[in-house]
């Protein structure tokens, strides 16, 4: 850190008040631990379950994701593995970019990115499983 | 910032590579790559739900040499990720983090990556010649 020049007539704790902590970061910290404990089982689960579908034709997929319990591990290993991604994501960004603006810019761009990624897997989960696709 | 005069602890190049260090950065390279493989899990439930036509391009795809060094590299990449994860949370805990735990759990943590890979890709084989 740099110090403040002589001209500074406010006090070092007076700079720094306001610019501390938003109290947010245990927040990230703990999501990041219960969708890494989520995704344990949930990716377990979904790799068997590629296994099972190795070399099906579009019948046996759509009668799959058509099953209530697969659907449902479907969308949680959707919402656990994006909310996961955008704060990992997020980590690697902070670290390596520096450029406020590039930064900020880039974790808005992840998160977005992994909003519309979940919506986007959960939307097709829902077609498949609700028969809207022929 | 000025920091020339100071003098410079030595950056990445000049210590010896380390298991525990090596096992960090890779942590973080699979979670990246886990990133760009949730997207063809996206596009493979994307292509489904758009209908058969869609679905057969993707699934052609996948069974291309290209798509099967894909799913390679991301069954590799889950399983190290998912042991080393499971590293992490147990230090989260307070415990094995002593230096022999922390390299014991390093070559546990390889050791599994390497059998559940070959375990994955063994019965997903067997299961399309069967």
């Amino acid at each position: 850190m740099r110090e403040a020049p002589p001209t500074r007539m406010r006090s070092p704790l007076g700079r720094a008040i306001g610019l501390g902590s938003a109290k947010e970061g245990v927040e990230h910290w703990v999501i990041q631990r219960v969708t890494a404990v989520a995704l344990v089982p949930l990716a377990l689960w979904f790799v068997a379950a590629v296994i099972q579908l190795t070399g099906a034709d579009f019948d046996a997929m759509q009668d799959w994701v058509g099953q209530p319990l697969p659907a449902i591990g479907l969308i949680l290993l959707l919402i656990a593995t994006f909310y996961h991604a955008a704060l990992g994501l997020q980590v690697v960004i902070e670290d390596y970019v520096h450029g406020e603006l590039a930064r900020l810019g880039l974790v808005m761009l992840a998160r977005l990115a992994c909003t519309a990624l979940a919506v986007a897997g959960i939307v097709a989960v829902l077609t498949l499983a609700l028969g809207a696709a022929d | 910032m000025k920091s020339a005069e100071r003098p410079l602890s030595p950056h990445l190049q000049i210590y010896r590579w380390q298991l525990t260090s090596v096992m960090s950065i890779l942590h973080r390279a699979a979670g990246l790559a886990l990133c760009a493989g949730s997207i063809l899990l996206v596009v493979w439930l994307v292509a489904a739900a758009m209908g058969p036509e869609a679905y057969r391009g993707v699934q052609n795809f996948l069974g291309s040499g290209i798509g099967v060094a894909l799913l390679l590299g991301w069954t590799v990449a889950l399983f190290y990720h998912l042991c080393n994860g499971i590293r992490h949370l147990t230090w989260d805990t307070g415990h094995a983090l002593d230096l022999r735990s922390t390299y014991s759990g390093g070559w546990l943590v390889i050791a599994a990556t390497v059998v559940l890979t070959a375990a994955a890709w063994a019965a997903g084989i067997w299961h399309w010649v069967s």
